[in-house]
């Protein structure tokens, strides 16, 4: 096979080339690049063609509108769906204001490839084929981004404190929307039995990741400890829990938990299953962390105790920083993955995205819709996952035009 | 120095330990207060002091317990949840169902998740002994046997036919092990298509990835009319299995056991003394003494239960006798037309028979 | 005056009390809860009726299996219904390993193509396979493409030797006589040979900058000679359709093995990719355009210069990725393939006993994850840089 020389990871050099130039280099280089090239073009169309058949044709795509909402939030009472759009607009609001709030420094807030964007997503919006008032409510999403994006960049240059502010307003909106997705106090309550879809996925996924990364960075530490209990027990827990599937540990939540408690004590299956993806993802958070640990100088900490700090400062200020930021790529891999993992609710009994979408599919009326539910729903996936990747990306690349 | 990182670190662990220890020890004790299935209180005051009923079902065969699109859920096994409810709280919407798959139903009810089952589950020894999974079956609601579901199409009328071919099956149900047990009996060769959920067993059957499909004949008659075009499918006329199917509670605690036992009889009792949804108010004239005692009009049969005196006023009120819930969700008056048959009363040829309200 | 060693520390300033305190409430707190649960799950079988123990194993199983490597009848014990079970995953797992290999080091070299659509493909290919969920695809490949087969009587036919149907692949495979067995050891015993020959070769170019052309055409003789006995030595059975919807001869693949493979194949496929190319990458350009510069086309720099040192970056990834095969292999048991956590479910539920088939089942995890642990740490050690 010809290969060439791989280019660092640096943004290739933008050379202009004509067209012509751009597909000899690119695609007619050589006899048997043109080969190729003229294989892949074939097999592609071919393929392509019977894709855009399917879809055009073939495909009966009515499964999705008509479950959308199912989709969405699962089994939720649809006289309460006013609940989980306030909710909605919180976080929209939100986002909007930390986007203001980061890129207060940027030139320009509302740049092209931002307004084409919004654009888009306006468009899309109102053509998702819900009823009219859904879709001037998640226009009304955009607009509150927009909204929250001026507003965060305007406050955000005269009070330079706001981002702190702005985590603090994330952390209660969560216990808030909680409220407002479950009742209790003034609110109707809504079982967790009734909880589904995109909505339980994601609190599912969230409430995971923000409780495995504290357990994850504590589980590092200790396997890194020069306490030897503390480092067995660490070293235990890690390799146990990344020796067996995950379907093991949340069956053993499901099935097993329940001998373990004290009988009647009943923990709620979905906090259950949150329980078993914490257990689970923190083993491999510790070891990303871990990772970062490692690649820390040992001269970072004794210029600290040099300094006067001593261990707990030297770890929580110096060491940990520096590791974290080292294993940010590793860690945000390691939350995708678990935002995949939420799937696997779905064979425990819960109806997140996946779950519901079986359900759905077992409705005699869409028996045999698969490939358009889980293209519909792989395509929702691919969506959160690839955006967390990419924002990886950036944050690793602007800490590390930080430090050059 | 890394030895302070360590002293904090071993210090956050003990702690969160420790926290969580305590943590265990409070939810242990405050729920087990309440509870205490283990030192003499029973589910029933748990049931009665959390004011709903939960209540584990299958949720997907329709005329036993079928959720629809709006939430609802309906059928007879439903019925029966509402019956106890009704008899607990005099309302029969006071009940939480859980959807349970086959596998997770034993788990759940024996980890205290729901109250009980009111989901065709087939009554066994080893189900029912406490060296199997140790649970209490209250009188079946429904008498079955197992089946086996075909294409029209297929050319088979025997089991013998299906030498070769694939069976799809659901796991951790009795007629996963009875396929076998009967096959074997016959000698015939085949192959079991094993799936976790019932589901995507039919899905699977309904795209030929299965020649037969089996499970009582109850539900195949039932999830035949949930396939598209139904009239491709067919029952094979055998019957490969004994299959009681009633309410099951949890073992060892014989008061909450005792009430969901004796409300499952008062709906065939209610059915004997002809006592119907709508003429249970005037019935509580009726001169006849079993019929008073029966209705709480007199003596305290539902007081020795810890029920209200008149429970069986409030069951029949919300849920009608055995016989309109049959006819209501599975008889003459529902889709499925399953004929009485072993389901009548005793009187009448079949096995429905309550011990005496006395 | 006292001796800075006689100066007395306050107790809660001494390090060492600490260390000593912490560990032992560390210990402590881990043992009060093992107690604690230990106690509540006495607690829970007693009221149960559950007496803790394996002898059930011995226990006819009563259920049967789709498939096993071995025959296996209803009325033989547990035990070798999970061993069955295990068999299966072991089954998928090494077919998965070698293919999931083949198909991961391909994406990931052809990300380095000269040819710009192999280049996007193979990124299209590893953006769309990490970020969607594994138990989505092996739901995707068994209900939308598996089951989107035709039924067995108008099955399709590959090549005249693959037939594929709602009743499952079939493809050829070699008939099982004992010539079989003794050319599969000429294969092997030629393949040592041809190591050899290929690394005097290699040592001979560099060493000597012989052409190497002698020992090419050895190994093509033999590469030859290998095809011959692989197509016409291993008595090949090709699947025939004897009448519609009748196949026989060949292997037999059922839907529900096809489809797991197919799908774990393709997910972890996509994750070597990304392995190979970030380990291909962390050689340092230096190493391209030294052994450029010494005259080495680009395709022998790929060889002997590059891939060699990208090797030590890739073999550790690649064991936990081996790994994550074995552990994602369990969700087999959501499309029927019985593998050995199918198995298990279907034990413990007729059993009533989770903790035991519970242990068993994290037993087999661990030990599958411990062999391929090993062998990889063999392999690793073997293409580790050598101080000397």
């Amino acid at each position: 096979m010809t290969t060439t020389t791989p280019t660092s990871s640096a943004p290739p050099d933008i050379v202009q080339l004509g067209p012509i130039a751009w597909l000899h280099k690119n695609l007619f280089s050589s006899w048997s690049n043109s080969i190729l090239t003229i294989v892949i073009v074939a097999l592609l169309l071919n393929f392509l063609r019977g894709f855009v058949v399917w879809v055009t044709t073939t495909a009966q795509w009515e499964v999705i509108p008509l479950n959308l909402p199912r989709f969405m939030v699962g089994l939720y009472p649809a006289n309460q769906y006013w609940r989980i759009w306030i909710a909605f607009g919180i976080i929209t609001a939100l986002a909007g204001l930390s986007w203001g709030v980061l890129a207060r420094q940027t030139a320009k807030l509302f740049s092209l490839p931002v307004l084409i964007g919004i654009g888009a997503s306006c468009v899309f919006m109102a053509l998702v084929p819900v009823p009219p008032l859904y879709r001037l409510m998640l226009l009304a999403g955009v607009a509150l981004v927009v909204a929250g994006a001026w507003v965060g960049r305007q406050a955000g240059r005269k009070l330079p404190a706001l981002g702190r502010w702005v985590s603090l307003a994330w952390f209660v909106s969560f216990f808030v929307v909680l409220w407002l997705i479950g009742g209790g106090l003034f609110l109707r309550n809504v079982s967790s039995n009734d909880w589904g879809g995109l909505m339980l996925t994601l609190i599912a996924a969230i409430v995971s990741i923000v409780l495995c990364f504290p357990a994850g960075v504590v589980l590092a530490l200790g396997r890194q400890s020069s306490l030897p209990v503390v480092r067995w027990f660490s070293v235990l827990y890690i390799e146990l829990i990344r020796g067996i599937p995950l379907i093991a540990i949340l069956f053993m939540g499901q099935v097993m938990l329940p001998l373990f408690l004290s009988p009647g004590a009943r923990v709620d299956r979905i906090l259950r299953a949150i329980v078993g993806l914490t257990l689970f993802s923190a083993a491999y958070l510790a070891e990303n962390v871990r990772g970062g640990l490692q690649a820390i100088p040992r001269g970072q900490t004794e210029a600290a105790n040099a300094l006067g700090l001593n261990t707990p400062l030297t770890v929580g200020l110096v060491v940990l920083p520096q590791a974290l930021k080292i294993s940010i790529p590793a860690i945000v891999g390691q939350f995708i993955s678990l935002f995949q993992d939420t799937t696997l609710l779905a064979v425990v009994g819960l109806v997140e995205l996946l779950g519901i979408s079986r359900s759905i599919l077992a409705n005699p009326q869409f028996l045999g819709r698969y490939a358009e539910v889980y293209l519909f729903i792989g395509i929702i996936y691919w969506v959160f996952c690839y955006t967390m990747s990419i924002a990886s990306r950036r944050l690793e690349r602007q800490l590390n035009a930080g430090q050059r | 120095m890394r030895k302070w990182a360590s002293l904090l670190l071993a210090a956050s662990l003990s702690v969160a330990t420790l926290a969580a220890c305590s943590d265990a020890n409070n939810t242990a004790e405050g729920e087990g207060g309440q509870t205490a299935a283990s030192s003499g209180g029973s589910r029933l005051d748990t049931v009665k002091s959390r004011g709903q009923l939960i209540c584990g079902v299958d949720g997907g065969i329709p005329g036993f317990s079928f959720v629809d699109s709006n939430g609802a859920y309906s059928g007879l096994d439903v019925d029966i949840c509402k019956a106890v409810a009704a008899a607990l709280f005099g309302d029969p919407d006071a009940v939480e169902y859980r959807q349970l798959d086959s596998t997770e139903r034993f788990t759940a009810l024996a980890g205290g998740e729901v109250d009980m089952l009111s989901r065709n589950t087939t009554w066994t020894l080893s189900r029912d002994a406490a060296g199997g999974n140790g649970l209490e079956f209250a009188p079946p609601t429904f008498y079955d046997g197992q089946g086996m579901m075909v294409r029209t199409d297929s050319g088979i009328t025997t089991l013998e036919d299906m030498a070769g071919q694939s069976i799809c099956v659901e796991t951790g149900t009795t007629t996963e092990l009875n396929l076998t047990d009967r096959m074997r009996e016959i000698g015939v060769q085949f192959t079991p298509v094993v799936f976790q959920d019932a589901d995507a067993a039919y899905a699977s059957f309904a795209e030929g990835r299965c020649q037969g499909m089996t499970s009582d004949k109850s539900q195949l008659a039932a999830r035949r009319t949930t396939l598209p075009n139904p009239d491709q499918y067919e029952l094979l006329d055998v019957t490969m299995s004994k299959e009681p199917l009633g309410p099951v509670t949890i073992n060892n605690d014989s008061r909450w056991f005792d009430t969901v036992k004796w409300v499952t009889y008062g709906l065939m009792q209610a059915e004997e003394f002809e006592i119907t949804q709508a003429n249970v108010g005037e019935m509580a004239n009726s001169e006849n003494p079993d019929i008073r005692r029966f209705l709480g009009v007199e003596g305290d049969l539902g007081q020795q239960l810890g029920l209200p005196n008149d429970f069986m006023v409030q069951v029949i009120t919300a849920v009608g006798n055995y016989g309109e819930i049959y006819d209501r969700n599975v008889g003459e008056g529902a889709e499925l037309q399953i004929p009485r048959g072993l389901n009548s009363l005793y009187t009448d040829g079949g096995l429905m028979y309550s011990p005496p309200f006395r | 005056m006292t001796s800075p060693s006689d100066q007395k520390i306050p107790l809660w300033r001494d390090e060492r009390f600490w260390r000593i305190l912490l560990q032992a409430l560390a210990v402590v707190g881990v043992i009060i809860a093992i107690l604690i649960f230990a106690g509540n799950l006495s607690r829970n079988m007693q009221q149960r009726g559950i007496q803790f123990g394996f002898a059930f194993l011995r226990n006819p199983a009563g259920f049967s299996i789709g498939e096993t490597l071995f025959p296996f009848l209803p009325n033989e014990p547990y035990f070798k219904a999970l061993l069955a079970g295990i068999l299966n995953t072991i089954r998928v797992l090494l077919v998965g390993i070698v293919l999931t290999t083949i198909l991961g080091s391909a994406a990931g070299i052809a990300s380095f193509s000269e040819n710009w659509l192999l280049r996007q493909i193979s990124r299209v290919y590893v953006e769309i396979v990490r970020n969607t969920p594994l138990l989505l695809q092996l739901f995707f490949w068994y209900f939308a493409v598996f089951f989107g087969l035709p039924a067995p009587q108008n099955q399709l036919e590959w090549f005249g030797s693959m037939y594929l149907s709602k009743a499952g692949v079939s493809i050829p495979w070699p008939q099982n006589t004992p010539y079989l067995w003794m050319w599969l050891a000429v294969l092997l015993v030629g393949a040592i040979a041809a190591l050899f020959v290929w690394r005097q070769r290699v040592k001979l170019m560099v060493e000597q900058g012989a052409s190497g052309r002698s020992q090419l055409t050895t190994l093509i003789a033999m590469g030859v000679i290998a095809l011959l006995i692989v197509l016409f030595g291993l008595g090949w059975q090709i699947p025939e359709s004897t009448a519609p919807g009748l196949v026989q001869g060949g292997l037999r693949l059922t839907l529900e093995f096809s489809a797991l493979l197919a799908g774990l194949v393709f997910y972890t496929g996509g994750f070597i990719a990304e392995i190979v190319r970030a380990g291909i990458q962390s050689v340092s350009k230096g190493q391209w355009e030294a052994a450029r510069s010494l005259g080495l086309q680009s395709g022998l720099v790929m060889r002997l210069v590059v891939f060699p040192q990208a090797l030590r970056v890739i073999l550790p990834a690649l064991n936990s990725q081996y790994q994550n095969l074995a552990k994602n292999s369990s969700l087999g048991f959501a499309i029927a393939y019985p593998e050995v956590y199918s198995v298990a479910n279907t034990t413990y539920n007729q059993t009533g006993r989770p903790v035991e088939v519970f242990l068993l089942l994290m037993a087999a995890f661990l030990l599958i994850n411990l062999v391929i642990t090993i062998v990889m740490n063999q392999l690793n050690r073997s293409v580790q840089l050598k101080e000397r």
